[in-house]
């Protein structure tokens, strides 16, 4: 299946190679950067190369291309899911700042997701339900799509093979989910309720959607007055935002990002808070705005210089926002309760709530 | 390099020392100086070597860090390998490890010096623990040298009938590299590959499968008899076997089974799981159209069942897999179920976004109504990387429809105005898809195209531009004015292609716009020179055309182009001058083709064809390399069509005495093993039993569901009275089997062993739910009278009842009287092991009460029956029973399993598991003093002889609680301690459920009125008035029956209390507004107002 593997990084180089039968010369990734070439960001390399003998499968990611050589026919996410894993699986090692000794032994263990005999003196269980709202807002302000995505990431540290489950006061909100392999998923079908024997330590439990028919609740606003004019090289820039359908819970951790147009030598501008910068090579402009306090709306306002000569562009700016609000899911989905069976001891458990802005976007 | 978790995990792992070192450079001492100066190689490789003999492992490992760093760096480190080689019988398992993959890097090209190692893994191959075996068969088969291809094929023999399940996933993953190393081997590896593929383990399908598409693809007929036994297991497969198994199941579908896409409307959705439980008339009336119809294999339905099922996988290899099932195999009612999960997708990585937003696209074309819900998720965002836009793009375009246009053509403005002018120049030619396919919106497509003529970007404007052309093409009569706008633009476009398209549009249309035609012609003559070679072409064709429709004006023009063409420096452009002028200006040279210039240049032409570029794309298998490419990969392998006739489906019968005799087998088996090394043998044991436990007993519960499609199938074939020889031949084939797996059970029966008996009781049990739901069935076709069954299948049917009564009635008693003498422990503990069981709460809770309904149409007597039934339900609930803090390590836990008389009938089962958490084995378990109130009785376990640390066991023990809720106090004992102990049954625990009609419960119920009834009014929550949830919690709270009841309202429940079988009648009954009367007759006063404060919280708590 995986012929060889190919580290490229940022600048060009292979750093790492890897070789599953006989030896592929690295010579094989040079077709890797034509295209490379040809795409002209990194981004936009096409995933799959077909080249005269092989064909090059890659995925990028922390800036380095993952390279995988293949032969022969073979479905193309069996390999890119797995080139992802094996990115996680860096992630998780080199990532965390202690980097174990003990490399993970093979684990032949009745659930293969779990090691056996595992201790803690402290058995703890934490859930995070975190959910994202991907939208599309128009020049209006009227929302053209928007959609929650939600996932429950779980830390789980328990001593034993702990059997949980894990139930929700409205369950229906969840239209289309996907699980670890660890949950049971006719317990799903019948009860709606999740139950699992957990892996040790960090995993996705559950990812999900909520159903479309719910309405989204959008938790800010973005009013914006951008205009460029013709005859002068100089436009207007200024954008408001302030809180909507928070339920009463702080906005924060607001960030904003736009791309300008090419056209954009420079811009003047004065935040009401937060600090912002405007990198006139990539053109991208960023606002970290914190906070938002309902008493006093954070703005950013000023001027916008254009390429003398160039015609004014076509299109504004689109407005990418971020933002987290602690303590909510704005679906509304509730955990109802969190049960252990299998083990004696009482564990230590903790549920925490999260929405953030996923793909967040206002259009201008 | 195969797909499984495990090995891919491991190889992570061998990856991750390799960067470790990189990373983290101060680990190694001896390594800072060698960061960057690689350089100096010669030197370097002495210190290394001197390393490699050092006496300290410490040094060696070191030093084996660095080569293997150096291999992973890709520099080349072959010249040790006579220092590294030596070290292959190291002790020490991580220098062992870090030789092992040099010797996977240079073993191909050192091959004399690589024979030096073979002797220490065939010593390995031996080793007692499976890790090591696992290894050294993985590496031996990695080092690609040929002279010990013979080696390579007797380890890989002797690893397939390995113990551990683990070793002969490594055994299937090496006949893979064999075959590669030398496909002469094919023969003997396709005998290991059949001997694999009838393996059960879990671990082992993914694997062993992998191997059959790598070396035999095409030998289907290995697959017959593995085939009902793979769609069973892949729900415990691990992703990555999942996802091959998917793929090689769908092509054997499509040569084993016929197209379910003929007379799509009439195909009964068999699909629809209600129609269970839906009623006998409805029954009857699909299985009246079926008749007609098409009839989906059973086999063709469970692969498409135990499938869906991974569309919730995490892994985006699954879901598409599944998805591309579906596609080529499903019903096209059915296929539809894959979109919500393809779409989920769209969240992930961009590279997996690419090929499923492929695949819709190519699915989109065909069905667009699969999709069309999800429009608004291919909605673009402005920071999508740009193949995705035009992915997303292509998939809306797909989906444009009368309905949705307007809106789409408002976002495709928004595209327009992009800064990514690509996406831009793509959103136009999909706007001019949309306005041919669409008539109703072609004029507004076209005011809007022409609208962005005046756009300020280049880019922008020649795409309009061209698709413009290609619009009017379509229909020129109306668009004149257009043409002329468009000649105006010339002067400013500078862009080769539009220049190009408007000049030929207006030499086509030449006549529509007589005066300004010769115009452009005179102003492009003049800037001819600086043209491009793609606009010089279409001023000579303006030119042709004008001359030969308005030779008067542009004659002279015309000629002053030939000219200039003749001249001109692309020999292109100079051929074409010559042809146009030989055709058009008649000379004496000329020949008859001038006559006709007119009608040869003038032609009316095809308009061009705007269509997507996924057309017909799905000539490949979907999710497959070859169809992200549209072209056929290496080793691509084609998806054949569904054939005209099915071929024979028997092929795929298991003989069920064999799967008998493989059960026992199996059972055996962890007997025999002795753990010879602690860990990870009895994990292993223990994951054998898990796998065979859970492969065996999905497998009689699938197996019994699918013979009950057979039978249906059977009657309805014969009911339609054309009947097949065919069709009854396997009829009769499976009867026979049956009875042959019936005479299998009773001899089983018969034996001595304890364990056997056990299982085969579970058989049977199995089999009369079976044959009960056959009562279901029958019962129906009785019931319709109409269709008048054939004389046969009505004997059938009814011996098949009266089979079935007996199985119900007779099985009792013998069970009963043979049971006093069975205690033991569980070698098979389901319930520990099969978390599944709780599922079976609904559904038996909606069953039985369908099933005793039919029960009562059946009886025929006057006498009221009321049975013993099978628990409705087994509580999760387990109880402490001791805490391994007050038990020196031993912990114990019971619970009530509700299997009804193991130890005769007044005794209520309860399981108590013990495990160890010391590290030392505990020995001697077993129950010491007994204190219990006057009238108890226990029954004890065996004692455990040992308990490994870590390990725990699961015995069953009975109590005779005299009906009460008194204690049962005692002492748990070890070799060394003994510990107090009780237990206290709730009080739903002394029942066991009975059957009864509702008109035997009303009788009874009318005698125990009076003192012997307690009633409560309750409140009940809102969410709780559910039947399905009411009976639920009910049967779970108290070991009840469900009685079926003519009422919506009223439910009730019946149970005789073990030790004095008295009746124990329950009843609720919904009031308004949330209420409900709570009622219980029985004479066991005492009880039933227990009973009676413990429902309450059931039914009213949220």
């Amino acid at each position: 299946m995986i012929h060889s593997l190919f580290l490229i990084n940022a600048s060009g180089d292979i750093f790492l190679e890897k070789h599953w039968k006989s030896v592929v010369s690295r010579s094989v990734c040079d077709y890797f950067f034509e295209a490379q070439e040809r795409a002209s960001e990194a981004e936009n390399v096409p995933p799959v190369i077909p080249t005269p003998h092989h064909y090059l499968l890659s995925v990028y990611r922390h800036k380095i291309f993952f390279v995988a050589v293949i032969q022969s026919e073979v479905p193309p996410l069996f390999v890119i899911e797995f080139l992802h894993r094996v990115v996680d699986t860096f992630q998780d090692y080199f990532g965390s700042t202690n980097v174990g000794d003990q490399l993970p032994t093979g684990q032949l263990s009745v659930v293969p997701w779990r090691r056996t005999g595992v201790k803690y003196t402290n058995n703890e269980a934490y859930f995070d339900v975190i959910e994202e709202i991907d939208a599309i807002i128009d020049k209006s302000g009227s929302t053209i799509t928007a959609e929650i995505q939600g996932v429950i990431d779980a830390y789980v540290k328990l001593t034993g093979m702990p059997d949980l489950t894990l139930s929700f006061m409205n369950p229906r909100l969840l239209d289309d989910v996907s699980f670890h392999p660890c949950v049971r998923f006719k317990r799903w079908e019948s009860e709606r309720i999740l139950s699992f024997i957990p892996p040790d330590g960090n995993f996705r439990l559950l990812s999900y959607h909520v159903s479309a028919q719910n309405l989204v609740a959008i938790p800010v606003y973005v009013k914006h007055n951008i205009s460029f004019r013709d005859s002068s090289s100089l436009g207007r820039f200024e954008i408001t935002m302030g809180p909507k359908q928070t339920m009463g819970k702080t906005v924060e951790g607001v960030m904003v990002t736009s791309q300008m147009p090419k056209s954009v030598l420079n811009m003047t501008l004065t935040p009401s808070q937060g600090t912002h910068v405007f990198d006139p090579v990539t053109k991208l402009l960023s606002w970290d705005v914190g906070k938002i306090n309902p008493q006093k709306l954070p703005s950013l306002k000023g001027s916008v210089s254009l390429q003398a000569g160039t015609s004014k562009p076509d299109e504004n700016p689109t407005i990418n926002l971020q933002f987290k609000i602690q303590q909510l899911a704005i679906s509304g989905l509730k955990v109802n309760r969190l049960d252990m069976y299998g083990e004696k001891y009482k564990p230590f458990k903790g549920i925490k709530y999260m929405t953030k802005a996923g793909k967040f976007q206002v259009r201008t | 390099m195969s797909g499984n978790g495990l090995t891919y995990s491991e190889h992570g792992g061998e990856a991750a020392p390799e960067l470790a070192q990189e990373a983290a450079p101060a680990v190694t001492p001896s390594a800072p100086a060698a960061f960057g100066l690689f350089s100096s190689d010669t030197k370097k490789n002495e210190d290394l070597k001197q390393m490699l003999e050092s006496s300290k492992d410490s040094a060696k490992l070191d030093a084996m860090k660095r080569i293997v760093g150096m291999i992973a760096k890709g520099k080349n480190a072959s010249e040790l390998f006579p220092a590294v080689v030596k070290n292959v019988a190291s002790k020490n398992i991580e220098i062992k490890k870090l030789v092992y993959v040099y010797l996977m890097r240079y073993a191909e090209e050192q091959q004399d010096l690589a024979l030096l190692s073979i002797s220490t893994f065939q010593r390995a191959l031996k080793d007692p623990n499976q890790l090591i075996r696992a290894s050294a068969l993985r590496v031996l088969s990695s080092i690609r040298v040929p002279i010990i291809v013979p080696i390579m094929m007797l380890a890989i023999k002797e690893a397939s009938s390995d113990l551990s399940p683990y070793v002969r996933k490594n055994a299937a993953h090496a006949i893979q590299k064999l075959y590669s190393l030398d496909p002469e081997q094919k023969e003997m590896l396709i005998e290991v590959i059949e001997k694999l593929l009838k393996d059960r383990s879990t671990l082992v399908a993914g694997s062993v499968v992998m191997a059959f598409e790598e070396v035999c693809p095409d030998r289907i007929d290995l697959i017959h008899k593995n085939y009902r036994k793979l769609c069973n297991l892949l729900v415990d497969v691990e992703e990555w076997g999942q996802v091959v198994i998917i793929h090689m199941l769908t092509r054997y579908a499509r040569t084993q089974f016929v197209s379910p896409w003929k007379e799509v409307d009439e195909v009964v959705d068999e699909y629809n799981e209600n129609n269970f439980y839906e009623s006998d008339e409805e029954q009857k009336e699909k299985d009246q159209k079926m008749k007609t119809t098409y009839a989906m294999d059973p086999d063709h339905r469970l692969l498409l069942r135990n499938t869906k099922p991974l569309l919730q996988s995490r892994n985006a290899a699954v879901v598409m897999a599944v998805a591309q099932l579906y596609w080529h195999l499903a019903p096209k009612s059915e296929a539809g179920i894959v979109s919500k999960s393809l779409v989920r997708l769209l969240r992930s990585n961009r590279e997996v976004q690419y090929i499923v937003l492929q695949n819709i696209a190519t699915m989109s074309i065909q069905r667009k109504g699969m999709f069309e819900p999800y429009l608004k998720s291919f909605y673009v965002r402005s920071t999508d990387p740009t193949m995705i836009k035009t992915l997303k793009l292509e998939i809306l375009t797909n989906l444009a429809n009368e309905a949705n246009i307007s809106t789409l053509l408002r976002e495709f403005q928004t595209y327009v105005k992009s800064q990514d002018k690509q996406f831009a120049a793509a959103t136009i030619q999909a706007i001019g898809r949309c306005a041919t396919n669409i008539t109703e919106v072609t004029d507004t497509c076209l005011n809007g195209l022409v609208c962005l003529l005046s756009n300020r970007d280049e880019i922008v404007v020649a795409e309009s531009v061209v698709v413009i052309k290609k619009l009017l093409q379509t229909q020129p009569a109306h668009h004149g004015e257009i043409i002329k706008h468009m000649a105006k633009l010339l002067d400013n476009i500078t862009v080769p292609v539009a220049r190009a398209s408007i000049l030929w549009l207006i030499g086509e249309y030449c006549e529509r716009v007589p005066k300004i035609a010769p115009d452009v012609l005179r102003k492009t003559a003049k800037s001819f020179t600086n043209e491009d070679d793609l606009v010089k072409l279409q001023i000579l064709n303006l030119g042709a055309k004008l001359y030969l429709t308005n030779s008067k004006q542009t004659k002279l023009l015309t000629q002053y182009v030939l000219n200039l063409g003749k001249y001109d420096q692309s020999y292109d452009i100079r051929d074409r001058t010559r042809f146009i002028r030989q055709l058009i200006v008649p000379n004496e040279k000329s020949g008859a083709l001038s006559k006709y210039a007119k009608k040869i240049f003038l032609a009316q032409k095809p308009a061009p064809l705007l269509e997507s570029p996924f057309k017909d794309r799905d000539h490949f298998q979907l999710g497959t390399l070859s169809h992200t490419l549209n072209s056929q990969a290496t080793g691509y392998l084609e998806l054949s069509d569904w054939p005209e006739v099915a071929p024979d489906p028997s092929v795929r019968n298991v003989e069920m005495a064999e799967l008998a005799k493989e059960w026992t087998g199996i059972l055996g088996k962890p007997k025999k093993e002795k753990p010879t090394e602690k860990f990870y043998s009895e994990s292993e044991e223990e994951e054998d039993e898990s796998a065979s436990t859970s492969s065996s007993g999905k497998w009689s519960g699938s197996d019994s569901e699918s013979e009950k499609e057979d039978k249906e199938e059977g009657s309805t074939d014969e009911s339609s009275g054309s009947s097949s020889p065919s069709e009854e031949s396997t009829d009769s084939e499976s009867d026979s089997k049956e009875s042959a797996a019936k005479k299998t059970c009773r001899a089983v029966n018969e034996s001595d062993s304890e364990v056997i008996k056990k299982k085969a009781e579970g058989i049977s049990k199995k089999r009369s739910t079976s044959s009960s739901s056959d009562t279901e069935y029958t019962s129906s076709d009785e019931s319709s009278t109409g269709s008048k069954s054939e004389s046969d299948s009505k004997s059938d049917s009814e011996s098949g009842k009266s089979r079935n009564a007996t199985s119900n009635k007779v099985k009792k008693p013998v069970q009963d009287r043979k049971n006093p003498k069975t205690q033991d422990m569980f070698l098979l503990d389901l319930d520990d092991f099969c978390p599944v069981t709780p599922v079976a709460v609904p559904r038996a809770a909606v069953l039985s009460p369908s099933l005793a309904a039919d029960l009562e149409g059946l009886s025929l007597s006057s006498s009221s029956v009321i049975d013993v039934t099978t628990q409705a339900c087994v509580p999760t609930k387990t109880h402490e029973l001791l805490h391994r803090m007050s038990g020196k390590g031993l912990a114990a836990h019971y619970h009530f399993s509700r299997q009804p008389g193991i130890f005769g009938d007044r005794m209520v089962p309860v399981q108590v598991t013990v495990t160890n958490t010391t590290d030392q084995k505990i020995e001697n378990i077993h129950i010491g003093e007994k204190k219990l109130p006057p009238g108890m009785r226990m029954h004890e376990f065996n004692p455990i002889e040992c308990l490994e640390p870590g390990g725990s066991l699961t015995a069953t023990m009975g109590i005779d609680f005299c009906d009460s809720t008194q204690t049962a106090s005692f002492q748990l004992c070890t070799k060394d301690d003994q510990f107090n102990v009780n237990i206290q049954p709730p009080v739903g625990e002394l029942l066991l459920p009975v059957t009864m009609s509702e008109k035997d419960f009303k009788k009874e119920q009318g005698m125990l009125t009076g003192m012997n009834e307690t009633s409560a009014t309750i409140a009940v929550a809102p969410q709780n008035s559910a039947r399905l949830i009411i009976t639920e919690r009910v049967v779970k709270a108290a070991n009840l029956g469900v009685v079926p009841s003519g009422q919506d309202n009223i439910h009730r429940f019946a149970a005789k209390t073990v030790h004095s079988g008295s009746l124990m009648l329950v009843t609720v009954e919904l009031k308004e507004s949330s209420t409900a009367q709570l009622i219980i007759n029985t004479e066991k006063t005492v009880i039933g107002s227990v009973l009676l404060r413990e429902l309450k919280p059931v039914l009213s708590q949220g």
